[in-house]
């Protein structure tokens, strides 16, 4: 089952899809309204943390147990993939939510402030203690697309053009006409600049509304995320939700006051009700959605399922509903 | 059951629906409670266009009264604003008042919590009103209209309990044919029997059930212990005394 193939969608979820497949030999075309990576997809704003262990504080086990491929996949497929771990703080005021998350996520290591100061210096006097998750690790997620985009053009994968053979819609949230029970969750981002504080991986700063973190892109450049609202819409940051971001960020390290603000972005999260992932066939389609905040660190287990069934026929262990009438 | 505003309600336990980790786990939740309100905020989610409209209908399709608030209000017109706007979403005259004053602690503000009330009962809502224990604070909310309290137990998502036995015990005292909710600050199935055992009619709760590992079993834990704590008030329970009494007669001990 050589292909042809034609992917609906050149976010995370369209892009994986079609590396996997092309790499196994398959003819694959990707249709994407704009041929190229960019701001009209959602995972254009993501964080582009593989932190499956964090992630499994408040996700179900599947996703972690999924999500541990990850690193591993984008690695392998030419993605320049920090191994540095998480690190995760909580303000004096939130201690009680740092002893939770740490009996929620049985690998994190507790560090005293001795054992921060190695880790991350600029943050040694501001926290005495801090939860460190080693086997974790992130990517960017521009630099990502746009590299892995450009490596499928190069291996022959065609962008744009008519649907050849199978198709695989991957359009995340633009497929609700098809997809129902398909929901948005929105999230809103910041993009900064600044060079006084220094940072080698993500840090999370635990929120008792929405799960922050800071995400160190290189030349002095962070990226704040991400608010989590239950709202379908894909503009709009508000300024509560952008006050909340900055002032996270003023508390994490009160230098981040005088950070240049780059950028700030808002966009929707496709979803299903369990916030899973799901590869649906209905009709003659393959859906591939609900990657929800969960993109890099799913859209390659869900691409190699998705693989396995259409080469060799494997229905997937997990996610897959064949809604096709019988 | 309590009756608010004429409409007999199936739970003591109304549960709010913020925070939970996907909407089935809070779906899961209101099945193993029983829970038989559901509060949701629309303040935040409104948005453009009414773009909450697909989580609003997964709340619809609990299958339970639907209480909508005004989280996240400052004002009194951000209040009435929202409620204006959660009657034509909801179809419904309730509205769980919110008037926050303090951004840190959430602790509502009782002068503009009597003004809004004020002006929503008189445009015909039915409300019920986020407030603390303050007795003189509920007495003008009943003036201007109210006939449900919420008082809370303790400050939202600390998880701390009653902190004010007295505050609460001298509401229901006070105000013994209107319906009274602990709203806010629970942590733990006991505290919600407490509530119960302290003649309070229903206890709302959002985080300690969103929050917990397994939602839907605290949020079961929670329906258990509201029935236990409302079964134990009908009861007469027995009055504290200082000393041991024993059940059976014991001799050739000091008789105190």
């Amino acid at each position: 089952m050589n292909g042809p193939y034609t992917i609906l969608g050149g976010g995370v979820c369209g892009l994986a899809m079609a590396a996997e497949l092309s790499s196994r030999g398959a003819k694959v075309t990707v249709i994407d309204p704009k041929g190229a990576p960019g701001d009209h997809a959602c995972s254009w704003w993501a964080g582009g943390m593989l932190a499956p262990d964090c992630e499994g504080v408040s996700a179900e086990p599947e996703i972690v147990r999924q999500g541990r491929k990850a690193a591993g996949w984008w690695a392998s497929h030419g993605a320049q993939v920090q191994h540095e771990g998480t690190l995760v703080v909580a303000l004096h005021r939130d201690q009680s939510d740092l002893t939770t998350f740490a009996r929620r996520a049985p690998s994190a290591a507790t560090l005293s402030k001795e054992q921060i100061a190695e880790q991350e210096p600029d943050l040694a006097d501001r926290y005495s203690k801090a939860l460190f998750l080693a086997d974790e690790g992130h990517l960017d997620p521009r630099a990502t697309l746009i590299a892995l985009h450009a490596t499928l053009a190069r291996r022959g994968v065609r962008f744009g053009g008519d649907i050849k053979g199978q198709v695989i819609d991957c359009r995340g949230l633009a497929a609700r006409d098809s997809l129902t029970d398909l929901r948005g969750v929105k999230g809103e981002m910041l993009v900064v600049r600044c060079p006084d504080v220094s940072l080698s991986r993500p840090v999370r700063l635990l929120h008792p509304r929405f799960p922050l973190y800071i995400v160190p892109r290189g030349d002095g450049v962070f990226m704040l995320g991400a608010t989590q609202i239950e709202s379908g819409e894909r503009t709009r940051a508000t300024l509560r939700s952008v006050m909340e971001l900055m002032n996270a960020a003023y508390a994490l390290h009160p230098a981040f006051g005088e950070a240049e603000l780059l950028e700030i972005g808002v966009d929707a999260r496709p979803a299903f009700p369990d916030n899973q992932p799901r590869i649906r066939r209905i009709g003659d389609v393959i859906y591939a959605n609900g990657l929800f905040r969960h993109g890099f660190l799913l859209a390659p287990a869900l691409a190699q399922m998705t693989a396995d069934l259409v080469l060799e026929g494997k229905i997937p262990e997990v996610w897959y509903e064949d809604h096709r009438e019988r | 059951m309590p009756t608010f505003y004429g409409t007999e309600v199936t739970s003591r336990l109304m549960l709010g629906t913020a925070q939970y980790p996907s909407p089935a786990v809070l779906a899961d939740a209101f099945r193993r409670s029983g829970a038989g309100i559901a509060t949701v905020s629309v303040r935040r989610e409104a948005g453009g266009d009414q773009a909450g409209q697909d989580f609003w209908a997964l709340i619809r399709d609990l299958g339970v009264a639907v209480l909508p608030n005004t989280a996240g209000c400052y004002s009194v017109r951000e209040a009435l604003t929202t409620a204006q706007m959660a009657r034509e979403l909801f179809d419904t005259n309730w509205i769980k008042l919110e008037v926050i004053g303090h951004a840190d602690t959430l602790q509502p503000d009782p002068f503009g919590l009597v003004e809004a009330a004020a002006q929503l009962a008189e445009d015909g809502f039915e409300v019920f009103p986020y407030c603390t224990e303050d007795l003189v604070l509920c007495e003008r909310l009943v003036e201007v209209g109210c006939k449900v309290l919420m008082p809370w137990g303790a400050p939202i998502g600390t998880g701390l309990g009653l902190n004010n036995i007295y505050g609460l015990r001298s509401l229901r005292a006070y105000f013994p044919d209107i319906p009274l909710v602990v709203d806010a600050g629970l942590g733990l199935p006991s505290q919600a029997a407490h509530a119960m055992e302290l003649g309070y009619d229903a206890v709302l709760l959002n985080t300690a059930v969103a929050k917990a590992g397994d939602p839907a079993a605290m949020a079961q834990a929670f329906g258990l212990a509201v029935e236990a704590g409302a079964l134990a008030a009908t009861a007469d329970p027995m009055d504290a005394r200082d000393m041991a009494a024993p059940s059976t007669p014991v001799f050739g001990k000091a008789m105190l």
